[in-house]
Parts: structure tokens; sequence; C-alpha cells
């Protein structure tokens, strides 16, 4: 053979080998040990690396499972329960079944409504208008319109509606990581319940100002007017800074306070028009009987006060 | 004759924006009072001042409306005389609603202890002490824009020495001149001024920068300090921003001050002419910093002006008194082109750190087309931190806050040099500020 | 008040006047003499491979952006013009069309749309169509045509001077009597010498590297720290054997050093960003070129040095930073 293909071929397998045996050493001496169910865990985990679940991703995650041993405390809300189960059974321990959520923009004013109070020509990012300014509207709550929730989405969720300027968040898209969430400077989106039946109810809007000043800003800002919080059986509405909030905890979605809002800003989803007509009548009817009610005790009282008159007062 | 030698002026970086010094040549006048002073409780850097009055209360012009929270923060006071209207929450010159006094004007009453005459008081009586104290208590901050309050830079932390006292006459921003114009119309004050501050300080040489566009004002100092010992006057280059106070260290005195440190770490420390007007009239009048000189100007401007107005009129009035707001308007800052704020509200008060009014018209308004990066290194070259502002732009848009800060995101003065000069039109110090921000909020968490 | 809403934005409020089209303009406008002096001397024939390199180059950048990468065309900015006459600058000015047309598809098509267009390429993009020309069509790219030969597309050609160098050092004939057979240094200075279209006239390329300085287009730093290290470096060389090797005034008289040096490697894209940078990357440049035309098989080695150096801009620029206000050099690790 030609000696010098002989001397390439030997060479070369002699670099081959000494490379060979040098990785096999390297590879057992650096040879990172692991929980090997850690593996197991993040093979069902859904590998978004979101971050939804306050780890930096879905390795940490499993790492951060397996470590803890225990499911109280740590929830993927992209996998919901259905995968915290897979979890559980991999770990061997009990699964903690946790409410869906959904994020949810708490903001209705479109360009209809919100009129535009100047020009914004800076960067097209709310982060940086938020920072600069109040907004290109008379509100300072309100959603600024120029999707930095929607970039960051992760899970193509959310669109921004074109005629109204605001952003839409789509159902069965939505888990719940929490992106937009923290990425809205204005705080317009938050994560709800999902609720019974996927069935939610929220006052879209932020608006701290006092009722005429946000009317004025906003044609379908809260007022304050507190209707909604008269209507609410349950105290699921508070009101604070002339702005009405609905505490989705406490909120049985009975639907009442819907109809109360003068300018239709109580958001339903999933709620057919009937239900509310219905949940309005009767609360109309429980106001009529409370009222009536209200009318007796009135008449009641006034009877006891002319009774009381008429025994002379002891000296 | 003008000298040959080249003139003095910072290291690094820099920009050469036309200057348009379109209101150089007008007099300042004094503005007539407007019917109602709107009066924002944080006009200054540090804590908002407490409201110390009432709706319905009757005050004095020069009177103490609202007082410091705290050291660094500042006094307010009442800049006419009448009854105090709603308290409420309005738009300011920031861009936010923020909580502001207003007074239902009513005559102008000054309060009795101020010394309204114009003579000229030479001799310092106080000591000190007793200075920084008058200049707290007059709610003197600087006036060059930032509004930091002046008796904080007065009280120099322990450990420290300072060596030289500073005064920026050197007004770098294009269009500006209210502080060309003091310093042409009130020379023998800001010199008192600066003995005032000197005395304070506890030092014997101070520099008046002043850049080489203001040969008048250059040439009326050096008349007039011809007798002074330890009072210089330094022409400097016209190069943008060489009113900032780190670049004025470094033109003035080849200092640089480290990064995050204070000028006082390095022996110096910068006032604005603005401010040592206004810390004389404080010192030696008595005189709390309720009037300062407003530039309005802009290429479409009737009456380009620089008017002595009152803390609290609302920008239109300055509009009016210079000829309406012209047809093609597009945008209006409050401040300098290079670093203003654009307003939207005309209503906005005039606030202790207003130097100016300029209108832009409406071609001139909006950014033009953006480009990608051509790497063209000429932000870098601008920038007179020495940083990579490209870099920073591309950090703060992945949100790497981390590298930025590793690449001295925080040093940046936000003179907006990098912006001004990018081929591409690229928003850069859009996003810087946004890195800024971002690292800030992390350090609250 | 005025009619409209005011508009807000952030600082800074005005903008200066230098604009990527005003730019790519002040480029082209660089380039006219240059492209003026290569028509005088080799006649129509060098207008009208320019003109097609920069149709095709447009025409390419237009249809990838329209049509492959579905956004607006890009071609307004001006960098396709740029690109186009860089690479017929950069060829023979008798360069049939379909070679014309490979060269600008690989330049506009590999070179720069493939990375993202304006911006984003890390190699000059004339270049790379150059070098992969030169590369896959050795014969044509390296037939000169002899100036004065008007408008007959296959006149009689001649071998450049750094060709007939390289020729004849390899021959064993000292420089001396090879350089005796070519044209004098004023010659070359102005420009008659064989060679690309736009490379020989090292004057019209003064011109417009001055007016590009001038309009603060670029800075010196690259263009003077490469041509500094190339009369440096064949200066030593020369002094140590002057039979040998040519003198400094010869290499930076002929061949692309000068069309190098103002036009390419002073790309904004390609090259480093900071004032320290710039000098390490036309050093680099300069060093190459120099060990390729002394050492190299190739005669000339200017597109190859750009190229290399163009790979180590991102390096460069992690390296060469400026000094910053108030940091104390960090002590190194």
């Amino acid at each position: 053979m030609n000696p010098v293909i002989l001397y390439t071929i030997l060479s070369l397998t002699a670099i081959g080998i000494v490379a060979a045996v040098v990785i096999y050493f390297v590879s057992k001496k650096f040879a990172v040990q692991e929980d090997d169910r850690i593996g197991k865990v993040e093979e069902v985990l859904p590998s978004t690396n979101c971050g939804g679940c306050g780890q930096p991703g879905c390795h940490a995650f499993a790492k951060a499972v397996v470590e803890a041993g225990d499911l109280s405390s740590l929830h993927c809300p992209v996998g919901g329960n259905a995968v915290m189960k897979q979890v559980a059974e991999i770990l061997g321990i009990k699964a903690v079944e946790r409410d869906p959520y959904i994020a949810v923009v708490r903001c209705s004013g479109s360009f209809e409504h919100r009129k535009k109070t100047n020009v914004y020509d800076g960067t097209e990012s709310c982060k940086i208008a938020a920072a600069l300014y109040s907004g290109d509207t008379g509100c300072a709550y309100g959603c600024l319109g120029m999707a930095d929730c929607v970039e960051v989405c992760d899970f193509e969720a959310m669109y921004m509606d074109e005629k109204t300027g605001l952003p839409v968040v789509i159902e069965d898209k939505c888990t719940a990581c929490n992106a937009c969430v923290k990425e809205c400077p204005k705080g317009i989106l938050e994560l709800w319940p999902k609720g019974k039946k996927n069935q939610r109810v929220y006052i879209a809007c932020l608006n701290e100002e006092k009722g005429s000043t946000a009317r004025k800003e906003c044609s379908v800002a809260c007022s304050g007017c507190s209707k909604c919080f008269e209507a609410c059986r349950y105290d699921a509405i508070t009101m604070e800074n002339s702005l009405a909030h609905i505490d989705p905890e406490k909120c049985k979605l009975c639907m009442e306070c819907v109809d109360t809002c003068d300018v239709h800003n109580i958001i339903t989803a999933n709620v057919t028009p009937e239900k509310i007509q219905a949940a309005n009548e009767q609360r109309l009817k429980r106001e009529e009987r409370a009222r009536k009610k209200k009318e007796e005790e009135k008449l009641a009282a006034e009877a006891a006060k002319q009774n009381t008159h008429e025994t002379p007062p002891q000296a | 004759m003008k000298l040959h030698h080249k003139l003095k002026t910072f290291k690094l970086g820099g920009v050469h924006p036309d200057d348009q010094k379109i209101s150089a040549g007008v007099a300042i006048t004094p503005l007539p009072l407007p019917k109602v002073v709107t009066i924002p409780v944080a006009q200054h850097i540090g804590a908002p001042a407490k409201i110390i009055v009432q709706r319905g209360d009757m005050v004095k012009t020069g009177q103490i409306i609202a007082t410091h929270e705290g050291f660094v923060s500042s006094n307010i006071h009442a800049s006419a005389s009448g009854r105090i209207g709603v308290i409420e929450e309005v738009m300011d010159s920031s861009g936010f609603k923020h909580t502001a006094i207003s007074i239902r004007v009513k005559g102008d009453d000054w309060q009795e202890n101020i010394d309204l005459t114009e003579t000229l008081v030479e001799e310092i009586k106080l000591e000190p002490k007793e200075i920084v104290a008058r200049i707290m208590e007059a709610g003197v901050v600087g006036m060059g824009g930032a509004a930091f309050p002046s008796h904080v830079k007065l009280s120099v932390p322990e450990g420290k020495h300072v060596d030289h006292l500073l005064i920026n006459g050197v007004e770098c921003e294009p269009y500006l001149t209210a502080d060309h114009r003091l310093m042409l119309e009130r020379p023998k004050e800001i010199i008192v001024g600066i003995k005032i501050l000197m005395k304070a300080l506890g030092v014997d040489k101070a520099i008046i920068g002043i850049e080489d566009n203001k040969q008048d004002a250059i040439e009326l100092f050096q008349e007039l300090l011809k007798t002074e010992t330890g009072i210089a006057v330094e022409a400097l280059e016209v190069h943008y921003p060489q009113g900032g106070e780190k670049q004025l260290i470094q033109a003035l005195l080849n200092r640089e001050v480290p990064s995050g440190g204070l000028p006082a770490d390095v022996g110096a420390i910068v006032h604005n002419v603005g401010t040592t007007y206004a810390i004389y009239q404080a010192v030696q009048k008595n005189k709390p910093l309720i009037e300062r000189v407003v530039t309005v100007t802009g290429k479409s401007v009737k009456q380009p002006s620089n008017f002595l107005v009152r803390i609290g009129t609302p920008v239109i009035d300055l509009l009016i008194a210079a000829g309406g707001v012209p047809e093609d308007t597009g945008k209006i800052v409050s401040g300098g082109p290079m670093m203003g704020k654009a307003i939207a509200d005309l209503d906005v008060p005039v606030a202790k750190g207003t130097s100016g009014i300029l209108l832009i018209p409406k071609d001139e308004a909006s950014r033009a087309e953006v480009y990608n990066c051509l790497h063209c290194g000429k932000c870098i070259e601008a920038c007179p931190m020495g940083l990579e502002p490209y870099h920073l732009l591309l950090m703060s848009k992945k949100g790497n806050s981390q590298r930025a800060k590793e690449e001295h995101i925080l040093d940046c003065i936000e003179c907006g040099s990098c912006s001004f000069v990018c081929p591409s039109n690229r928003p850069i110090l859009d996003y810087i500020r946004l890195g800024k921000t971002q690292i800030r909020k992390q350090k609250k968490v | 008040m005025s009619a409209g809403l005011l508009t807000v934005s952030p600082s800074p409020h005005i903008h200066t006047e230098l604009t990527v089209p005003q730019i790519m303009r002040g480029v082209i406008f660089a380039m006219i003499p240059a492209l003026l002096f290569s028509i005088y001397n080799f006649g129509i024939g060098a207008l009208y491979v320019t003109g097609l390199s920069v149709l095709f180059c447009v025409a390419i950048e237009y249809a990838i952006a329209r049509y492959l990468l579905n956004r607006a065309a890009s071609i307004y900015d001006g960098s396709a013009i740029i690109t186009g006459m860089l690479l017929a600058f950069n060829v023979p000015s008798n360069l049939p069309w379909h070679i014309i047309l490979i060269g600008s598809a690989v330049a506009i098509g590999i070179g720069k749309m493939s990375f993202g267009g304006l911006g984003n390429n890390p190699f000059n993009p004339a270049l790379v169509g150059r070098v992969f020309l030169l590369l896959s069509f050795p014969v044509q790219m390296t037939s000169w045509p002899v100036q004065g030969a008007t408008f007959s597309l296959d006149a009689v050609t001649s071998a450049t001077p750094l060709g007939i160098l390289k020729e004849g050092i390899r021959s064993g004939t000292p420089v001396d009597t090879l350089l005796s057979e070519m044209p004098s240094y004023t010659d070359f200075f102005f420009g008659l010498q064989a060679g690309s279209l736009g490379e020989m006239s090292a004057f019209a390329l003064l011109l417009g590297l001055i007016y590009m300085l001038y309009r603060k287009i670029i800075t010196w730093h690259i263009p003077v720290s490469m041509l500094v290290t190339i009369v440096v470096m064949t200066g030593i060389f020369w002094l140590i054997d002057p039979t040998r090797y040519a003198s400094p005034l010869f290499h930076l008289l002929t061949g692309g050093v000068m069309l190098g040096a103002v036009f390419m490697a002073t790309d904004y894209v390609t090259s480093p960003f900071t004032h320290r940078g710039m000098l390490i990357f036309g050093f680099g440049i300069g060093v190459l070129t120099v060990l390729i035309r002394l050492f190299g098989s190739y005669p000339e080695g200017v597109s190859f040095a750009i190229l290399i150096m163009n790979a180590f801009v991102p390096m460069i620029n992690k390296f060469a930073k400026e000094p910053r206000y108030g940091v104390v050099k960090e002590k190194r690790k």
C-alpha cells in the first residue's frame, strides 16, 4: 500500500482512539447526578418554558416538584389538573386540584368610547408609552393598545381587535401562564377563575377618578355609582376609589349585578342573555319586596313612634 | 478678537445639533399674573411637599403652602396672593397627574419680610449653615431642568472635600435662551450668588462655564470679574451635552465622576446660573423661588420670548403672550428639544424646572421611518458616557437587565445623543429608559 | 389653536439630517468619480457592467423581499444600488451579463438577504459575490481588457500589475526589471493600469474618500489603519530584499487596496462599531492583504482579507470597547 495512505489511516485511527478515551473519562468524571424522576416529570410537562408556574422553566419546575415532594404550592397552569395528576402519579404523592384560570381584559375603553387627546409617536410599546406619560386618551388607567401582551403570549391566545383597539383573549388557547399579566404596564390583564361552566363576570374598568371625571375621559368608565355594589347579595363587590370590583372568590355567578350597570361594563363570559335577564328580573322582584317591606317597617315604626308619643315622657 | 486656542470641552462623544437660539436677543419681560395659578407639590426630585393650607385660605405671595417632607424634598410657596381653590390631581409637565394647589389670584400682595427692591445687596451676612437653611426654606431647586433640591447639593457628605464650585451657564440645549438672558441682565446678582455658594461650601475657586455661542455673556462676565479673585469664566465649545453635570466637570476640571458616584467625589459641585440667581434672591432678598425665566420659542412662533413667569402659570398664557399658537404646531415640548418632555395639555403649569416651551412644527413633529441597525457605530461615537447604546437597546428589548447593568446602563444620562444621531432613526433612548426602569423596579422588589 | 391633536413622544425631539437614505446617496455620490474614470478608461463597457449589476441587485432584492420574505420592498434605502455598484467595481469591465447576474444573485441573495437584509449580513455582500465569481469563473474574472478598448466586449486582455509581479517573481525575475516594463507610479495613481472596473484610479477613489469624510459618513480610522499597515509591512519586506518585494507605493496604488480601504472595508454593517475596533479591523485587513499578496497563490488579497476580517468583527466588538466615563479600567479576571 502507498505509505502516505497507510500513515494517514494509522495516524487518524490513533487520534480517534485517544479522543475516545479522553471523552470517556471526562464524561465519567464530570457526570451530573440527577434524580431520574426529574426527567420523568419533565416529560409529562408541556415544555413551553413559559414561566407561568413561577419557575424559570419546565426543568426547574420538575426539579422543584421532586425536591418539594408536595404539590400544594406548585402547579403547572398550562398543563392544568390533568398534567398535575400525572406528576403526582410519577412521584407517588397526592394530587392537588386547582381551579383553572384565564386572563381577562379589564378595560372596555374602545376607540369609540375613549377619544384620543393626543397622538403618540414614540416606540410602539405599551411599556415605553406608560413610562412617558399617562396615555394618548384622557384615561390614565386604560389600555394603551400597543399589544405588548399579544407579543408576549407564547400560546397565540391573544389578538388585538382592530375595531376597538383592545386585546382579546381566546378562551380555548389561554393557559393562564401569567405572562401578559406581568407584561401589561397598566395592570389591565388579570388572571380570573375560569368559573363553573366557564362562566365569569367581571368589571372591565380600572379608572379610579371621580365619577364625573372618569366619564369625561371614557364613556364606559366605572363612575363608582355603587348600583352593582348594592345589588350584590354575597358581598362580592367592593367599592374603592370610586371603582367597583368583583371578588371572584366570593362571586356566586348569580348575574344579578350585570344589568345594574348603566354603561353595561359588567362583562360576562359564556352566560346566555336569558340567564342575565332572569337574574335581573329576580333582582327587581327582590328589590320590590325589600322596598315594600321597608315601607311596612317604616309604617310600623311610625305607628310605634306615635304610641310612644302618647305615653308622656317621665322626667 | 477671538482667541484661537482650542476651547475646552468634554472628552467622549457628544453631538452638534443646530443651536437655533432665535430668542437670544429678546430681553426678559415679566408676564402678567394669571387668574389662577396651579402649583404642583411635586416639582422637584424627592418626596412631594406636604400641603399645609386648605381650600378657602387666603395666602400672600411668597407664603409657604406646602412644606418639605424629609431632607430630599422642597418647600412650595404661593406664587401669587389670593384664595386657595381646589386641591386636586392635575396634569403636569411630567405627563402624569399629580396633586396641585390652585390659587385664585387676587392682586399681588407679598409677604412683608421679602425685599422687593432692585438694589444689589453684596454683603453676605449669613454663616454657611444659615445660608443652606435659608436656601432650603426658600424652596430653591436646580433650575436647569432636573429640579434637584439645592440644599441637598450644598450639604456635602462627610469625608468628601469639595475644592471647586462650577457654575453651569452652558445652556447646551438648542433653542433655549433663558439662562443666557439671565446672565446678560442679572450678572451682578449671579456673581453675588456665586460668592454665597462659595461661602456655603467653603471653597475659594469657582468657574463659570459658558458655551462659545454666548460670546456677549462671556465678555460681560470677564469684564465684571476682572477685579475678583477666585472666580473665573471659561468659554466652552458648542457641543451637546456640554451642560450635563458630569460633562461639565470633565470639561472644566478634567475629572471624571466615578460610575454611580457624586460630583462631590471628585471635589466639585455644579449649580446652574438660574439656580445661582434664585439663591441670591433667597439669601440676600429673602425671596423664595416663585418665579423663573422661561423661553418660549420655535421656528413658527411669532414672537420668540423670554418671560419672567410665576410658578403655576398655565403654559397657554405664555403661548398667547408669545403671539399665540401657530397653525402648524405639531408638538409642544416643555424644556429643550433634546431632553424636554412633550406635553399634550396646554393647561399644564410652569414648574420650577421648566426652562422653556418649544413649539415644533407639524412636519418636524413625527419620527421618521425606522431602518435596521446598520452597525455604523455612530451612537457609540455620540455617547458622552462611552456606553454602547445599540447594545443597551437590544438588551433592554430582550429584558436582559443583568447584562444591561453590567454594561453600565444606569450611567446613561438620557441626553438623547444616540437617538439624535442614529441614521436608522432607531428609538435607542426609548429602550434604554425602559431598561433603566426595569432595573430600578427589580431593585425595589 | 391649530386643528388636530398634538404629538407626544419621548425625547429627543430633533434628529440629525444624516439618515440612511442620505448616507446611501452620499456613498453612491462618492463612487461617481471612480465610475466616471472607469468609463473614460474602459469605455461604455464599464457603464454596461455597472448598470447591469445595479439593475440585477435591485431587482433581486426587490423580488426576495417581496415574494420570498413577504415584506415591504427594502430597495428604497439605496443599499442594493451600492452593492450593485461595488460588485461592478470589483469585476472586469468585459464580464458577460450572465456572470454578472450570478454574481448579483449571490451577493444579494446569499450575502445579504439570507441574513435578513440590510444591517444583518456578517459579510460584505459585494465581496461575497465577487469572491464567488472569482472562484467559479477564474478565467473570465481575471481577463482584464486593456484600457481604451471602448465598445468591443471581447477586447484584448492584459494582466494586472500585481499579476505580472506575481508571475515574474515566481519565474525569478527581479522586481526592478518587472517594474520597468510597467507604467509609472503617477500613472498608477491616476489609474492607467489594468484591473477591475472601479479599482484602478487611486485618485478617483481618494476623491470619494474625502467626500465621505467631509459628509461625516465614515471616519478615518479604517482606511488609515489599513493603508498604514500595508505601507509599513510591505516597507519592511522591501527594505529586506528590494529585488523580491515591490515597494510600499506599488502595493498602495495597485490592485484593490484603495477600493477596499475606501468603500469595502468601511461598510458600516460589516465593520466594527468603535474607533478602537476600526483600527484593529483595518490593521487586520492590512496584514492579511500583504500576506496573501506576498506569500499566497493569488496575486491580490484585499477581498479575502476583508472577508476574513468581517468574520472577526463580532469578536472585535466584544473586546474593543470605548473608554467609559467614570469607569476605572476593570481589573482582568
